[in-house]
């Protein structure tokens, strides 16, 4: 079966010379019809670029080169009138901020038939309107008549976001991406919000790319998780596995500085230092200065992910790969 | 704990303009040392209550005391002793510390306000950037050249100035990257430990709180709900709230329960109990009065009629707190 979206050697640098910066380094991913690939990271590490350079958002404001296809279809070298069809129609976006994706001026029914007309879903007024309360009552909103009229200030931050997900999801696309949708949203309203995204995912069959620095929603979701850190992919698998069985540095690293509910109280482990701040650069790994297990050749050139087993498992560090130092490190 | 606890605020209430209660009938102690965790989700009113025990907000009733003192009562020097006692680690440093002031100055600011000298501002600023894990020469820095975690590294040491005896963090760690939040959290604790400062700890983030609190207070619209301690609260919650809210925890495996509708309109809440309208276990007589809180074991109490929560008197919702035999699926429990 062909990827529903498949990723290659995705880089993106803003600016240029001296100044440039390389937010995203090399981004290899794929994701099935109908399969979720969770992107983990902190602040920083290129997650929402990478989401962004596949939906073309920066145009002339930042070189992204590689290879981002949709279907059969390459988006980067598409022209960017044919590319504006595509975002919306075959590639949803849910941004991270409802509030800011939608026009305060505007009810949500009008902000929500202006993408059906933009992309000719529904051709007339009367067949829009039913789309539009359709959509609206598809991502759960009980009274969808009200909330078309309403202005974005007028509901809720969880409606909002319903709000922006029927938009996302108006032209039934083949991949939703969702760039932290549940960050700015309360437990309860994030639980309901992420129920909806996979019961969308499913009855519509798309494939899901979930940018998140939340661990508890990477193992939420499952699917795929690629952990990201200063622009790199550092460890890919199966997210239940990865997540409960990390072997990256940095994802060990990660996990083991969660206080975990329930478990005896003390000193969380720490990652020492902080991340590299968006671009900032050295020559060899990036997470080496924060490294338990750096040894000198990790400063010289950034490791390749690497396939750990048959599992589909991958890790970005030679260090794992030295037979007897790995089998410390999993004891 | 069997002495006067250092704080303690009693049936405290504030309506807004506009009708909305904001909080009603809150009371909290917190003991010298210990931590106290409030959770709950946005518009609880529980910065309201913080504010509210730093007086930056009067109650409309209620009272707060620090030390045997009623704090909204106080006046001049004494006042000023108390501010001197009770700090605040806001949630967001970029906004909490002055741009245009050298870390060192910011700190400085506080300390002059509470009357320490030239002198002991030298000596202590560059102690206490160390103290809290930045090098001294931070202080002729200015906060745009720090990162998210450094500042709220600076913005504890700021509070820690003035020797502090209650530290209310309202969001403080909320901000930050989970591998920056573990050291912030530690520090937190190793401070506790050495100087014995009681903190309130405000949070969205009950994993964080269970971590870091001795105890925890769950508020809902306005009211504790539930207060026990943090382990036990989190093992075994005996309020409906609770035990959705810990449902909700992405990643935990718990059964979810899916809350129907949304937050009421704290300006025109529901008759009765403000969480009967969305909860699973309601019952006619839960229309009448909002419960009082009662005990449901040692130093645990929930507002809820029924005497187990979990096994409500008529069954009809199931949706107890399951044991997590759905594991991992998660959506078990319906769509909303």
């Amino acid at each position: 079966m062909s990827a529903a979206l498949r990723i290659s050697d995705l880089h993106t640098t803003f600016g240029s010379g001296d100044g440039a910066v390389r937010a995203v380094r090399g981004i290899d991913l794929e994701i099935a019809p109908g399969g979720t690939y969770v992107l983990l990271g902190e602040s920083g590490s290129g997650k929402s670029v990478t989401a962004r350079s596949i939906l073309g958002l920066y145009g002339p404001a930042a070189k992204v080169t590689g290879s981002v296809c949709l279907g059969a279809d390459e988006l980067i070298t598409m022209a960017p009138r044919q590319l504006r069809q595509v975002r919306g129609t075959r590639l949803g976006l849910v941004p991270q901020d409802p509030t800011g994706a939608l026009d305060p001026l505007r009810g949500i029914g009008a902000q929500l038939g202006e993408v059906l007309a933009v992309h000719g879903l529904a051709p007339g007024r009367a067949q829009r309107r039913a789309a539009v309360l359709r959509l609206l009552a598809s991502v759960g909103i009980a009274d969808p008549a009200r909330v078309a009229a309403s202005r974005p200030h007028q509901l809720s931050g969880g409606m909002r976001q319903r709000a922006v997900i029927a938009i996302a999801i108006a032209g039934e696309p083949e991949v939703l991406i969702a760039d932290e949708p549940t960050t700015a949203l309360d437990v309860t309203v994030q639980a309901a919000v992420l129920g909806l995204i996979r019961d969308l995912q499913t009855r519509h069959g798309m494939a899901l790319l979930m940018v998140t620095h939340d661990v508890g929603v990477a193992e939420e979701l499952g699917g795929t998780v690629g952990v990201m850190y200063a622009g790199r992919l550092v460890e890919t698998g199966p997210a239940r596995e990865v997540l409960r069985d990390p072997r990256h540095p940095y994802t060990r690293g990660l996990l083991a500085s969660l206080p975990v509910p329930g478990v005896a109280r003390g000193e969380l482990r720490v990652i020492p230092g902080r991340p590299p701040l968006t671009g900032e650069s050295g020559t060899g790994c990036a997470f080496a200065p924060r490294c338990p297990l750096a040894v000198a050749s990790c400063r010289h050139r950034p490791p390749p992910l690497v396939a750990l087993g048959a599992g589909g498992r991958a890790a970005a560090c030679p260090v794992l790969n030295d037979e007897p130092v790995a089998k410390e490190l999993v004891s | 704990m069997s002495t006067r606890p250092l704080l303690d605020a009693q049936d405290l209430t504030k309506t807004f303009r506009g009708g909305v209660r904001a909080v009603s009938g809150v009371s909290l102690t917190l003991a010298a040392g210990e931590t106290l965790g409030i959770v709950g989700e946005s518009g609880c009113g529980k910065s309201t209550t913080a504010k509210m025990l730093l007086r930056l907000l009067t109650p409309d009733s209620g009272s707060v005391q620090f030390d045997g003192a009623d704090v909204h009562r106080l006046r001049g020097r004494a006042l000023r002793e108390l501010r001197r006692r009770l700090q605040v680690v806001p949630q967001n440093p970029q906004t909490s510390l002055n741009p245009r002031l050298r870390l060192a100055d910011s700190i400085a600011f506080n300390m002059r306000a509470h009357g320490y000298g030239a002198a002991t501002r030298a000596r202590r600023i560059p102690e206490l950037l160390d103290r809290v894990g930045l090098d001294p020469s931070y202080a002729r820095r200015y906060p745009h050249q720090l990162s998210g975690g450094q500042l709220q590294r600076v913005a504890i040491a700021r509070a820690l100035a003035t020797e502090p005896e209650v530290v209310v963090c309202d969001e403080a760690v909320s901000a930050l990257d989970k591998s920056v939040q573990a050291q912030v959290l530690n520090l937190l604790a190793d401070l506790q430990l050495e100087l014995g400062i009681a903190y309130l700890f405000i949070s969205h983030d009950l994993a964080v709180v269970e971590h870091i609190s001795d105890r925890v207070a769950v508020m809902y619209l306005g009211r504790v709900v539930e207060q026990g301690p943090a382990r036990a609260l989190w093992d075994d919650p005996r309020h409906p709230y609770t035990a959705t809210l810990l449902s909700s925890v992405p990643g935990l495996g718990r059964e979810r329960i899916v809350l129907a509708g949304e937050l009421p309109n704290p300006a025109d809440p529901p008759s009765g109990c403000g969480f009967r309208t969305r909860c699973p276990c309601a019952v006619d007589a839960c229309a009448t009065t909002w419960p009082n809180l009662t005990v449901r074991a040692p130093d645990h109490v929930a507002a809820c009629v029924h005497p187990d929560p979990r096994r409500p008197a008529n069954a009809n919702a199931g949706a107890g707190t399951g044991t997590g035999a759905n594991a991992g699926a998660g959506a078990g429990a319906g769509k909303s």
